[in-house]
């Protein structure tokens, strides 16, 4: 700090900076000298609450980690217990748990970058984006009952089944959306305003990212082709084809388009998921963690209290660890849970993508315009509910 | 991956190699613990460039009771690898690995934060999700769930 500088807060509350994200800047003039992030304005303590919890309970809090990509909280949650416990779950399942990660995957970059776009002045995209992300929130509400925090996958599979409404809805959505897809970048892709404040801001490296340990979109922007779904394939997500885009500089117009082209793949993948759907059980039969039909309740005296015991005791975990990951939106998602053997988890830990991207941030920002910022915080995309959790 | 390569150089320094759910766990003394993962971040058989997570784990009432997990990942090989520390209760110190990777620098102040475990060498070891005054270390398994009162 000397006489020339001067310090400023951007945020909490500040409409570009996503949710409850502090960043102390030092500027001269326009430029920044030195950024201070300050987070933990929405710590609500949720690896401390599901030491506290069921694991099934933990379901509920997960879809609170990251609101914008519920359904990507509850897959890798679930998926990690499943390791865990070594259930095998019906290929059925798998599918539609991949098409709704998918959908919630296209339905996080839109809001991304509907929001993005109106914070460098863009206001037109946003209501294109919420358009279409409202088609997906409309189908999820219809299966789930739920937009936001649809909880619906289970420790062994699903909570029900899908409907007659979902594979109309999920073919006609696909069907268009390639083509909003292309009328997006018509708005933006060639824009020289956009380029201006895209092309060249906040470069981050392969290298920096390695040593930062950033994933997802932003570490395929700076040319690395590393997907958790190609390289460590879970739920089924082998068997279908699509291809990773990458950038090459790794600036924050890389990263749009790397989004943009990840938007495309995962529509791709969404249509093979609903052309090739298998028939059959969409919950295993694992009288450990699933709850017997409702039906048995009524004619069998041992489904009513294993039922029963599920409810107010949850089941027991044999003791171990694990970690397992997947990819969401915004980068590598993980869980590590340690068991001891009881109904409680030991400890979850959650491996925030949002969380480790946002390390970036000062090195981004650091002896660029303040403007720069704006675009900068944006192209992490994150989401503080994760950050803190 | 061959184990032996590192079992070999760091000897008595690891005391177990398991892998459980198809997970190599190294779990290695406190005062090998940077040497060990200088070797597995720039070996090239190990080649982890990546640390993917760093948490503690509070064992209470065992001791040792905290553990130090990292979740280390190597883009090069795809493969992933975890080491663990123990650390007494009386002395829950270890060395800090931001010398490694930059990215280390949030996951150590966060550990420090919820579990009170002091990483030495780190450059800003604060507090980052608890406010600065704040009292305690919430992640441990004696800090109430519920009715704590701030000072």
């Amino acid at each position: 700090m000397n006489e020339r500088t001067m310090k400023i807060n951007l945020g909490p509350h500040h409409p570009s900076t996503h949710g409850v994200l502090r960043v102390v800047l030092e500027l001269d003039g326009e430029t920044v000298v030195d950024a201070h992030p300050d987070i933990g304005f929405l710590h609500r303590g949720i690896e401390k609450l599901a030491e506290h919890r069921s694991y099934h309970q933990f379901i509920v809090l997960s879809d609170r980690l990251d609101y914008l990509a519920a359904m990507s909280n509850n897959l890798a949650y679930v998926t990690t217990i499943e390791k865990l416990m070594e259930i095998d779950i019906p290929r059925r399942a798998r599918y539609i748990r991949v098409a709704l990660a998918e959908l919630q995957r296209i339905a996080s970059h839109l809001f991304w970058l509907g929001t993005h776009a109106h914070d460098l002045g863009a206001m037109t995209p946003l209501f294109y984006m919420l358009r279409e992300r409202e088609a997906v929130m409309d189908i999820f509400e219809s299966l789930t009952g739920s937009r936001l925090t649809p909880s619906f996958m289970r420790i062994g599979g699903l909570a029900a089944d899908i409907d007659g409404d979902f594979i109309g809805a999920v073919k006609s959505f696909t069907d268009t959306f390639a083509d909003r897809v292309g009328e997006y970048e018509t708005l933006l892709t060639a824009n020289p305003i956009w380029k201006s404040r895209t092309k060249g801001v906040g470069v981050l490296d392969a290298e920096a990212c390695i040593n930062l340990g950033v994933t997802g979109p932003m570490l395929r922007s700076a040319g690395i082709d590393w997907d958790i779904r190609k390289s460590h394939p879970y739920s089924s997500y082998e068997e279908f084809h699509f291809e990773i885009p990458t950038g090459k500089t790794g600036d924050v117009y890389d990263r749009y388009l790397v989004r943009i082209g990840e938007m495309r793949q995962s529509a791709k993948i969404i249509r093979q998921v609903v052309e090739g759907l298998p028939a059959g059980p969409w919950l295993a039969r694992d009288a450990r963690t699933v709850f017997p039909e409702k039906k048995e309740l009524n004619t069998n005296i041992a489904a009513l209290i294993r039922h029963f015991g599920l409810v107010m005791e949850g089941f027991q975990v044999p003791p171990g660890e694990v970690y397992h990951s997947i990819e969401s939106p915004r980068g590598e998602l993980g869980f590590y849970v340690v068991s001891d053997g009881g109904a409680k988890p030991l400890r979850v830990k959650v491996r925030p993508p949002s969380f480790v991207n946002l390390q970036g941030l000062v090195r981004m920002i650091r002896g660029k315009l303040l403007s720069d910022a704006v675009a900068v915080i944006g192209a992490i995309d994150i989401v503080l509910a994760e950050v803190d959790r | 991956m061959n184990v032996e390569l590192m079992t070999d150089k760091f000897g008595g320094g690891i005391a177990s190699v398991t892998t459980v759910h198809d997970e190599i766990t190294v779990t290695a003394r406190r005062d090998i613990v940077i040497p060990l993962l200088r070797f597995l971040k720039e070996d090239e058989e190990f080649a982890c460039d990546f640390l993917t997570d760093l948490c503690g784990v509070d064992y209470l009432p065992e001791s040792p009771r905290f553990r130090i997990v990292y979740h280390l990942y190597s883009l090069k090989h795809q493969h992933r690898l975890r080491v663990k520390v123990a650390l007494e209760e009386s002395d829950p110190v270890v060395d800090s690995c931001t010398s490694l990777w930059a990215g280390a620098d949030w996951h150590e102040r966060e550990c420090f934060d919820l579990f009170g475990i002091i990483f030495k060498g780190h450059p800003n070891l604060q507090r980052l999700l608890l406010p600065p005054d704040f009292v305690g270390h919430p992640l441990r398994k004696d800090f109430p769930l519920e009715g704590f009162k701030e000072p």
